[in-house]
């Protein structure tokens, strides 16, 4: 027997739609074998990762928390992917503009700075990571030099850079020593929206950017353009669209966004800048752009699945001790039945008997 | 051992695992396709390579755990990228995702513990000769594998038949494929041989590098592989060079820090990486209007039509 794949004729929406929802289950079934194999009860596993997190308000606001980051970086990573780029150094944007707003925060800490603090830190952390997100771009477009290298490398070049801040420059120096840079002052934090939860305006500034993706992939020429780059590069060319100005654009605008997921982040839920800000949000928001279909909505979807899993997988180690590494785990195999189940949205697979074959060996 | 001595065996082996996994991947892109789950599969074969040392106490067993470790993720690569044409660069994120929280799983157990590293093998009287002899002749197997399976690939890729068909498929697979060769086939087993030498390259770092296993301990080697690749422009003779490169630069970085310059330690760290950086471009400029030694297939879905 062999596998084979027929492109379909047309595309079908149903299994458009479907697809993510079998990776899902696929996923959930091999996720039921890992904890028996682990000598856990699947049953309560499963529910402790995917129904505890959803009855309690607490732990509901915590996955607003956690999507936030993860839906605003993967927007921006999805209009790469769209145009055929390959950012995968989101962390690292994420990181910069967690840095480039904290500059701002650290300068004004203990003066009697006003309300303009927060927004200009915005602003700065969205600079700091469109700019950091730049350099592969324009290495890419000057020299043609491997984008999905440059940019990964620099995430590491980024982590060390904070860790260098934090622990130099920047440290607290009423902070016992550890590694982190003073608490910031009210006016440099994103304020919670109800009094005395964790939900933040991030998540508000992340519906924008999901409201503000769709109107750019679905009503704009930009949009329209970056689709066309990525779909059929050769009639992009004919159609006069110039495929390096998508390159640093799309660049720079997931930059911004990771950038600006960053400073939310260090100036919302963390309120100082530490070593260790994110749980990988910039390498997950990969699998949450490409669970949501590379569709605005879809990832809105797709993000609070993936922070119901991190909430999960921290309950899970608490409550059953099982490993946090597992949570990696789940979200490697979930993306891995993801792109499998794109494929059905391509092609039809047929098992055929290996004798048929000769037939057509050589065409 | 002077000084020079001990910097130079610590950039042979600091240039090895680069060596061996940069080695695969060279083969893998020659046959058209982009595996970018490197790093996934060294740090599986970390993890694998350290669990199966410490259970036996043999290197030998600890190093075919690694290999198996690398193949068995690069065969789930195959079956997604050959089998089902789905994206490479997405699937090989995919890999890398799931070795580093696989191999955390493993290796959790083994965090803490010791084994003893692999053996130099000291050849009698060569490795008695000043200065060279030590460098030359007592290094542990692992070295001298690699440079043998650098020799072997340039021998494959350049004198045999089934390297010549293993370039063509890589350079035009409907052409290779309109000759009546198994593309999928070919590609399939130099992906497999790619996640052997990952494993192997990553099964080095806990079994002769560090005598332990640290979650997250290849830091990024597997994508520095991947750069080698470039850097060599497909080119087996190439890597060596480039991989010693490479191996100086991290030692270096780390003598420098020890000596105290004054240049925080972070920046120096960042070295290695800023490094691979700065070579893309040089490399990617230099190559310009040449238009590019790679393979032309490189990272092209292939669907045989029926």
């Amino acid at each position: 027997m062999r596998l084979v794949l027929e492109r379909r004729a047309e595309r079908s929406t149903t299994i458009a739609i479907a697809s993510p929802l079998i990776a899902i289950a696929l996923t959930l079934v091999t996720m039921t074998l890992l904890f028996a194999l682990l000598g856990k009860s699947p049953v309560a596993a499963l529910w402790v990762y995917f129904i505890d997190p959803l009855t309690d308000a607490y732990s509901l606001q915590e996955i607003a928390v956690k999507a936030t980051p993860l839906v605003m970086i993967a927007l921006g990573l999805s209009l790469c992917y769209l145009a055929n780029v390959w950012n995968i150094g989101a962390e690292g944007q994420f990181l910069i503009g967690a840095v480039a707003g904290s500059w701002l925060a650290v300068r004004t800490n203990g003066t009697d700075a006003g309300h303009w603090v927060l927004p200009a830190m915005l602003v700065l952390g969205a600079l700091g990571g469109a700019l950091y997100a730049l350099i592969p771009a324009i290495c890419k477009v000057r020299f043609g030099a491997s984008e999905i290298l440059t940019s990964l490398m620099l995430v590491y070049v980024a982590d060390l850079f904070l860790d260098y801040l934090v622990r130099g420059p920047w440290r607290d120096p009423k902070g016992y020593n550890f590694p982190t840079t003073a608490e910031f002052d009210p006016v440099a934090t994103v304020p919670v929206l109800i009094e005395g939860g964790r939900l933040h305006l991030g998540a508000i500034i992340a519906l924008a950017v999901v409201a503000a993706a769709s109107v750019l992939l679905g009503r704009t020429i930009k949009g329209f353009e970056i689709r066309v780059v990525g779909a059929a590069p050769r009639a992009a060319r004919f159609g006069g669209f110039n495929a390096n100005q998508l390159i640093l654009l799309t660049f720079a605008v997931s930059g911004a966004l990771a950038g600006l997921a960053g400073i939310i982040e260090v100036a919302g839920p963390i309120g100082h800048l530490q070593p260790g800000i994110s749980p990988g949000y910039g390498f997950t928001a990969i699998i949450v752009a490409f669970l949501g279909r590379l569709h605005p909505l879809g990832i809105l979807i797709a993000g609070l699945f993936l922070a119901l899993t991190f909430i999960g997988g921290e309950q899970a180690q608490i409550s059953m001790r099982i490993p946090l590494d597992l949570t990696k785990v789940f979200q490697g195999i979930l993306l891995f039945y993801v792109l499998a189940c794109d494929s059905l949205v391509l092609y039809r697979i047929r098992l055929m008997p290996t004798h048929h074959r000769a037939g057509y060996g050589t065409g | 051992m002077g000084l020079a001595e001990a910097i130079i065996l610590a950039v042979v082996t600091a240039s090895t695992p680069l060596l061996l996994a940069a080695a695969g991947e060279l083969v893998v892109e020659r046959a058209g396709v982009l595996n970018l789950g490197v790093e996934g599969m060294m740090i599986m074969g970390a993890a694998c390579g350290f669990a199966g040392a410490y259970l036996t106490g043999s290197t030998l067993i600890g190093a075919l755990c690694g290999i198996a470790a690398g193949m068995a993720l690069s065969a789930i690569f195959a079956l997604l990228t050959l089998g089902l044409a789905v994206n490479q660069v997405a699937t090989g994120l995919a890999l890398t995702i799931l070795g580093i929280g696989l191999s955390g799983l493993i290796g959790a157990g083994f965090v803490g513990e010791k084994i003893v590293p692999a053996p130099q093998l000291h050849l009698p009287l060569l490795s008695n000769l000043p200065f060279a002899g030590r460098i030359l002749f007592a290094q542990d197997a692992f070295v001298y594998l690699s440079l043998a399976l650098i020799a072997a690939m340039w021998w494959f890729i350049y004198r045999t038949r089934w390297g010549l068909v293993l370039r063509a498929v890589g350079d035009n697979h409907a052409s290779a494929h309109a000759l009546g060769y198994p593309v999928l086939t070919i590609r399939t087993c130099a992906v497999l041989f790619g996640g052997a030498c990952a494993g192997l390259g990553g099964a080095y770092l806990p079994l002769a590098y560090t005598p332990f296993f640290i979650p997250g301990m290849t830091a990024g080697r597997g994508w520095i592989a991947l750069a080698l690749v470039v850097f060599a422009s497909w080119l087996p003779g190439r890597l060596v060079w480039g991989a010693y490169l490479f191996g100086a630069v991290s030692i270096l970085q780390l003598h420098a820090q020890g000596a105290g310059l004054g240049i925080p330690s972070q920046l120096m760290s960042a070295l290695p990486y800023l490094a691979t950086i700065m070579v893309l471009v040089v490399i990617s400029r230099a190559r310009g209007s040449a238009r590019s030694a790679a393979p032309a297939s490189l990272g092209m879905v292939f669907v045989p039509d029926r």
